[in-house]
């Protein structure tokens, strides 16, 4: 028994931050959104109890629960794809804001150079600079057409920040903040990086330096350098997410409502147009089809990639031939990293998510690459977002990991050392992709997600690179031992590296090599939007969401240009 | 050689726990402040000190003495107490992990555990059929066994080092056990014993908040807006969110 529900103008698939601004924009317009949300309703009174790094940092109070959907993973083709029977690698979120709830809020807009990889590359170190297995492409839109779409959302945000970086795009205005507190940890990383010739500034920051109301009258209250942040949700209403923005602006118009626990499992499509989303109560099990007149995909990047493919809407990449394009590119973030061991204690578990210094001298083409055997980079940053004690247990090398000796170097150095860590971009390779997996499903039977997915010998590059600079400014500061991180072999979805995947439902210029077009709009049916990280041709060399915020507003335009006129918008 | 095996293992362990590891990039290692590596000491067992509290009334998971009994020697020896502070026993770790198996932690509540379970590649992660507390009992009950063949002896009468000559075989992956490495149990038990230490002591461990005072970690602070600029190292009396 199906239970088809009245029609609407709007359905968004998942409430989380992408959910959540196309909602606002189009509730503000007078269409009557719905938003289908796996997960249950919070808000900042949920958060009161949130100082525990336990039962959120440890055991993943705001996630996926697995035991219902969880996605499969293999290195390469050749091996079987097995379960990620535990989160590890990156956290999934679920419930009203989804990961917007818990992330750190370190707020970036990509470079110039990202936009247009594939032609500035060439332009500047010819056609073979990357072999042509690395599918890299233009992404269909330049960083000047998305100017305006990134200053919307950080307004929306409020983000606290200092325009001193000279390598990032132009901005057309400030920020709507000014930058956070900057704390003796981060002064030491600009006094080195200074002295090494290099340009910090203050990390653009979701945990605003002051209290903020936005162009929506949503209220945003001054972070209290908690030390909670990133894992966790903000028990005052100052780490920017979507229910204390977003999310009120779209309600308060009463033209959105929110129906929690409900989990999409099919789009359903007729001819060249979609007609709504079949989803299931999580705690009847009952079957419900909501129509809409426009379905957006704002489930996060391997939702969005799964529910076109089991939906049957638009053709799978196959890495035999090239050919298709659902699931292609798929992207992660490299992570190169020093550690530095001091004498003095720092008050390193005082912090917020996004304090930070950072410099961008190594990122994107902002230095040359013709002696090197890699493109792009990383941004480099030192963040005090508050260490806590389960999970951070410094020591030196050749220290063993347990017993007495473990005991006093992980105590020793808890409040003595500092990291620097690089977001590096991850380029796209013709064997790293999304599909569906033949064995395994999910509680409501439908096939898990499968990641075919690697590290390759252009990320290998860039880590042992920017690992280096990295240590260079570390040494600078004064450490007195400084540590690289590992050199990165095979990719390993058992440690938390970054939950900053990319791609599967690439944007672009034809229907040939990407899935939506530079609205985010569906090349197969015009009435199917879909917006997230998934949309990035490639990662860049920061952390993604300020960039699947501008393409939200971007997507949010288009929907309200397509409710109006119809047809296809690019 | 048996310095290769210690760097391996604990090269193993640092690919699994985010921790940086790899090459030194510049300075010199730290003189001073570690001692010879742990397992050479040969200190005699630690025993149940005053101020633990429980006994086997107050378990929730164990259902016998012997096994709990293993249970808080080896988390002993993998957190020893010392001129810091207290160690696993003194902090409660036990009765937390005891607490942790009983519950969702322990039975694997938020976790894929659908079929088919095949072995699967370092880099794919858990993927065994059993749930952490199977794997802890079954766990205890091989170290008991090892104790057996190696010293003839049970495992909690065992000298510290014994004890770490086990526990080593274990997190080198030299001992069978069936549905699951022995490596995993290790890496398992290791992360539960500095959970017990760590978190707040509303989960029953950190015994008055020991662990985090040895650690200069405050625990529950309602904010640090007055503190974070401030060049001086702040000791603060830590709060637990139970207070
Ligand atoms: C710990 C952590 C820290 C982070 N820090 C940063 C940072 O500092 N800077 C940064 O730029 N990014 C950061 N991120 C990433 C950031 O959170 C994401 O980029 C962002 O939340 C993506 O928004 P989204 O709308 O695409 O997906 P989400 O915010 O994840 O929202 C997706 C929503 O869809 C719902 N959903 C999924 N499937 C279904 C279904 N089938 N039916 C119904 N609902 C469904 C989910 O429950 C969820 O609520 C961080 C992430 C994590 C986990
Ligand atoms: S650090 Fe600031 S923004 Fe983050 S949770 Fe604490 S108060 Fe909120």
């Amino acid at each position: 028994m199906v239970t088809t529900l009245e029609k609407v103008d709007v359905v968004t698939v998942g409430v989380g931050w992408t959910g959540g601004i196309i909602a606002a924009e189009c509730a503000k317009e007078g269409l009557k959104v719905v938003g289908l949300e796996r997960g249950r309703e919070r808000s900042t009174e949920d958060y009161s109890i949130v100082h525990d790094e336990y039962r959120y940092a440890i055991r993943y109070e705001l996630m996926q629960d697995l035991s219902r959907e969880t996605i499969t993973f293999r290195n390469r083709r050749n091996q079987r794809a097995l379960p990620m029977r535990q989160m590890g690698s990156f956290l999934l979120g679920e419930g009203l804001g989804g990961s917007g709830t818990n992330w750190n809020g370190q707020n970036w807009r990509f470079l110039p150079y990202d936009f247009q990889i594939k032609t500035m590359t060439e332009e500047k170190y010819g056609k073979n600079k990357l072999s042509a297995d690395y599918t890299i492409q233009d992404w269909g839109i330049t960083y000047d057409e998305l100017e305006p779409y990134f200053t919307r959302f950080e307004k929306t945000a409020g983000i606290s920040g200092e325009d001193t970086n000279p390598f990032w795009g132009k901005r057309s205005e400030g920020f709507p903040t000014p930058p956070m507190k900057k704390t003796p940890i981060l002064k030491k990383f600009e006094t080195a990086s200074t002295k090494l010739g290099l340009s910090p500034f203050m990390m653009p920051s979701a945990n605003l330096s002051e209290a903020y109301e936005n162009p929506d009258g949503a209220r945003i209250n001054a972070c209290q350098y908690c030390g909670f942040c990133e894992r966790f949700g903000c028990a005052y209403g100052a780490k920017t997410s979507p229910e204390v923005t977003v999310v009120p602006t779209a309600l308060n118009t009463g033209n959105f409502e929110v129906k929690y626990n409900a989990n999409a499992v099919e789009i359903l499509k007729e001819d060249d147009k979609v007609t709504g989303v079949r989803y299931i109560d999580t705690i009847t099990f009952e079957e419900f089809i909501q129509p809409a007149e426009v379905v957006v995909l704002t489930s996060y990047i391997m939702n969005n990639a799964k529910l076109l493919m089991v939906s049957d809407i638009g053709e799978q990449y196959d890495p035999e031939t090239g050919r298709g394009t659902l699931g292609k590119n798929y992207g992660y973030q490299i992570l190169p990293s020093a550690t530095g061991f001091f004498d003095e204690q720092m008050n390193t578990f005082m912090g917020a998510g996004a304090l930070g210094m950072t410099v961008d001298d190594f990122n994107g083409d902002n230095f040359d690459h013709s002696d090197l055997d890699f493109i792009h980079g990383a941004s480099l940053s030192i963040t005090q977002t508050g260490l806590r004690p389960i999970l951070h247990n410094p020591i030196p090398p050749d220290t063993p990991s347990w017993g007495a000796d473990f005991k006093k170097a992980s105590i020793h150095n808890f409040t003595r050392t500092l990291n620097i860590t690089g977001q590096g971009a991850s380029m796209p390779f013709k064997e790293n992709y999304m599909s569906l997996d033949g064995t395994y499903k999910d509680i409501y039977g439908v096939p898990l997600l499968q990641l075919t997915y690697n590290f390759t010998d252009q990320d290998r590059a860039l880590h042992a690179h920017l690992t280096q600079r990295a240590g260079e400014i570390m040494q600078e500061m004064g450490a007195k031992t400084v540590v690289g991180g590992n050199p990165i072999s095979d990719y390993d979805i058992v440690p938390y590296q970054t939950t900053h995947n990319t791609g599967g439902t690439i944007m672009g210029t034809n229907r040939d090599d990407s899935v939506v077009n530079n609205y985010l709009q569906h090349w197969d049916a015009e009435n199917l939007f879909v917006v997230g990280a998934g949309n990035f041709a490639h990662n860049g060399g920061y952390n993604p969401t300020g960039t699947v915020g501008a393409l939200a507003y971007r997507c949010a335009e288009g929907i309200i240009k397509y409710s109006k006129d119809g047809g296809a918008l690019a | 050689m048996a310095k290769k095996e210690k760097n391996f293992s604990r090269r193993d362990f640092l690919k699994t726990s985010g921790i940086a590891a790899g090459a030194l990039i510049g300075g010199g290692v730290i003189g001073g402040l570690i001692g010879p590596n742990a397992g050479g000491t040969g200190s005699s067992t630690a025993t149940v000190p005053s101020g633990a509290t429980g006994g086997i009334l107050h378990l929730q998971f164990f259902t016998n003495n012997e096994e709990f009994q293993i249970l808080m020697q080896a988390t002993e020896r993998i957190f020893p107490e010392d001129e810091l502070g207290p160690g696993a026993i003194r902090l409660n770790v036990p009765y937390f992990i005891d607490r942790q198996l009983a519950g969702a932690y322990g039975e694997n509540s938020k976790e894929y555990m659908q079929p088919p379970f095949y072995e699967g590649e370092r880099t794919q992660g858990y993927q065994s059929r059993l749930r952490r507390n199977e794997i802890f009992r079954q766990g205890l009950q091989a170290m008991q066994t090892e104790a057996k063949n190696r010293f003839n002896a049970n495992f909690v009468d065992l000298e510290g080092r014994q004890m770490d000559e086990i526990l080593t075989a274990f997190q080198e992956d030299e001992i069978k056990m069936k549905g699951v490495s022995s490596l995993f149990f290790f890496r398992l038990l290791r992360q539960a014993t500095l959970e017990g230490a760590y978190s707040d002591p509303v989960y029953n461990g950190n015994a008055n908040m020991d662990g985090w005072r040895m650690k200069g970690f405050p625990g529950h602070q309602a904010a640090y807006i007055n503190q974070v600029d401030s060049e001086k190292f702040q000791e603060i009396e830590p709060r637990s969110l139970g207070m």
